[in-house]
């Protein structure tokens, strides 16, 4: 143990919520998160994938150490979660954008409200004004740093919600479900943000979501059903697999899956489609090669 | 009928009144109604309503805007100076029907009281027009830091005041929705007497109420993820600072308080 420790880990972590009667007997045991391992390197892109009820958030909890395991450990950056000296840090390495945009926002002006991390870590006054700025103008929200959040649609909210995480310096951004609550064009913002982010600036992203068109560009796919990590790869691989897809509830992409069904059909497509582009540079291939 | 309510909003202009730290307004506006009590002549109302004038005219809040606040305590206002006018006993009698006695000594308090709250309201109303929310909170936690020696928790007030100032407009907008859901579903509200309205309203409290136990959750678990952990070793994005005009603004507050001190002391009828 130790030597080759990944950025993030966890090793056979089991969360169990435990219901009690009226007495304080223990009278349902539910396992949310069961037995998983996963191991992400820093700067990497994971997504971890999942039907509701599958364990994913109760996981994605571990990694800033807001629940404890039942059983097993998880690591961040070397830092066991369980570890009380060192819950701030760890919630400093591991920043957590949450589902729902309107209660996690605090102040009452945006700049106030991303400016609220760095206040916690107590970084003084000019730093965290530099910070601010730096972290509006990652996620393309600068211009909007004296309004109100209130007047804001839902993607902008999230994007200023991960500006909030970026000012505390993040190593790792954890996003739990960031699109389940808004529409298709702010789930696009938020999800070239956090591209954006990932590339750019080099902070391990873990996504956390149920559509899979989000997990596209991710380096490592995890697929979670009943708290178990049932399925691991590249998209690719992950991908390729429609029918196993389909039984633990998930859809895969539109043009993946309409690629799997002509396929079915007889048509000489390739094993796995991700993109538009890639169907249609197919499809062009496949008539020049019949002419 | 409550967008008519002033009382409570922040009229945003740029003016000196404005620009002056939030503690120099909570200390004046505090002073200020204490000077309200210091007096008991008209010569009193006067220097009082020329200090405010002054005040209003320097914050360019327009005085329309500031008077409209008045029509929230219209019914309280003439309340009071009924009861002031009708119930005072005094030698100087006017005229009596029933059980009312109208008399000079009974006018003469009537039109005080009602003056009084008039300033009362105009002024301290003058300081939330003055000031931002988190102005006032900023204000309020440095202005009271003290009491932390006797462990009053200054810091979470502060913060709960601000969160829910924050919250109020979506817990508002979240009450719109969730009484037209039940409109939807042929609920009234509209019609019926005073008990039935009200019980018409418990279908609304109850979702609403869960809702902002829920979201009270959800954001106590992202204050924690961004290590939020109470008020020790916090630093501030937007401290307050004392500048010129706000020592200016304490020297005013001095001569003014100053003043009536002295003449309640000097001049008896004062």
């Amino acid at each position: 143990m130790g030597n080759k420790m990944s950025f993030i880990e966890s090793r056979n972590l089991v969360h169990e919520y435990k219901r009690h009667d009226e007495n304080g007997n223990i009278e349902q045991v539910n396992r949310a998160v069961d037995d998983v391992s996963i191991s992400v390197e820093q700067g990497d892109f994971v997504a971890i994938l999942g039907h509701n009820g599958s364990g994913k958030s109760t996981f994605a909890k571990h990694l800033n150490s807001i629940l404890l395991p039942t059983e097993g450990t998880v690591w961040v950056n070397g830092m066991e979660t369980r570890d009380e000296d060192h819950l701030w840090d760890i919630r400093q390495t591991a920043g957590m954008v949450f589902q729902n945009p309107d209660n996690q926002i605090i102040a009452s002006v945006i700049e106030e409200d991303v400016g609220f991390g760095p206040e916690n870590l107590g970084v003084p006054t000019e730093e965290i004004w530099h910070r601010v700025e730096t972290a509006l103008k990652a996620v393309g929200m600068y211009e909007y740093r004296t309004h109100s959040p209130n007047k804001l649609s839902g993607g902008q909210k999230q994007r200023i919600a991960i500006a909030g995480i970026m000012a505390m310096k993040p190593k790792c951004i954890i996003l739990d479900e960031p699109t389940a609550m808004l529409d298709p064009n702010g789930r696009k913002e938020v999800i070239s943000t956090v591209r954006k982010l990932n590339k750019e600036e080099n902070v391990t992203i873990i996504l956390i979501t149920h559509y899979m068109d989000e997990v596209i560009n991710a380096d490592h796919v995890y697929v979670m059903d009943h708290g178990k990590v049932v399925m691991e790869g590249t998209p690719r691989t992950i991908f390729k697999e429609v029918e196993t897809l389909k039984k633990y509830r998930l859809d895969v992409p539109q043009v993946t899956e309409l690629a799997y069904e002509l396929r079915k059909q007889g048509m000489k497509l390739p094993e796995v489609v991700l993109t538009k582009e890639e169907l249609v540079n197919a499809l062009t291939k496949l008539e020049k090669a019949e002419n | 009928m409550i967008r008519d309510i002033t009382i409570g909003q922040y009229y945003p202009v740029d003016s000196v009144i404005h620009r002056l730290d939030p503690r120099v307004k909570l200390l004046g506006t505090l002073l200020y109604i204490v000077s309200l009590f210091l007096f008991d002549s008209f010569a009193g109302y006067l220097l009082v309503a020329l200090f405010l004038g002054g005040v209003i005219l320097s914050s360019k809040v327009p005085i329309r805007f500031i008077v409209k606040g008045l029509k929230a305590i219209v019914f309280l206002l003439l309340f009071t100076v009924a009861f002031n006018v009708f119930f005072t006993t005094g030698d100087h009698v006017i005229g009596k029907w029933w059980i009312f006695t109208l008399t000079w000594e009974g006018l003469r308090l009537g039109a005080f009281m009602g003056l009084r709250i008039i300033l009362l309201i105009l002024g301290s109303s003058l300081m939330t027009f003055t000031t931002t929310p988190k102005g006032l909170t900023d204000g309020l936690e440095t202005g009271l830091h003290p009491l932390n020696k006797i462990k009053v928790p200054v810091h979470e007030i502060a913060m709960m005041m601000s969160i829910a100032l924050r919250f109020i407009p979506i817990l508002l907008e979240e009450t719109d929705k969730i009484m037209k859901a039940q409109t939807a579903r042929g609920a009234d509200f509209e019609t019926g007497n005073f008990i039935k309205k009200a019980k018409a309203l418990i279908p609304i409290f109850v979702p609403l109420f869960i809702s902002a136990f829920r979201r009270a959750s959800d954001l106590a678990m992202a204050m924690e993820a961004r290590c939020y952990s109470g008020g020790a070793n916090r630093t501030k994005m937007k401290p307050l600072i004392y500048r010129k005009r706000d020592y200016i603004g304490y020297g005013v507050l001095v001569c003014y308080i100053g003043a009536f001190v002295v003449l309640n002391i000097l001049v008896p009828w004062f």
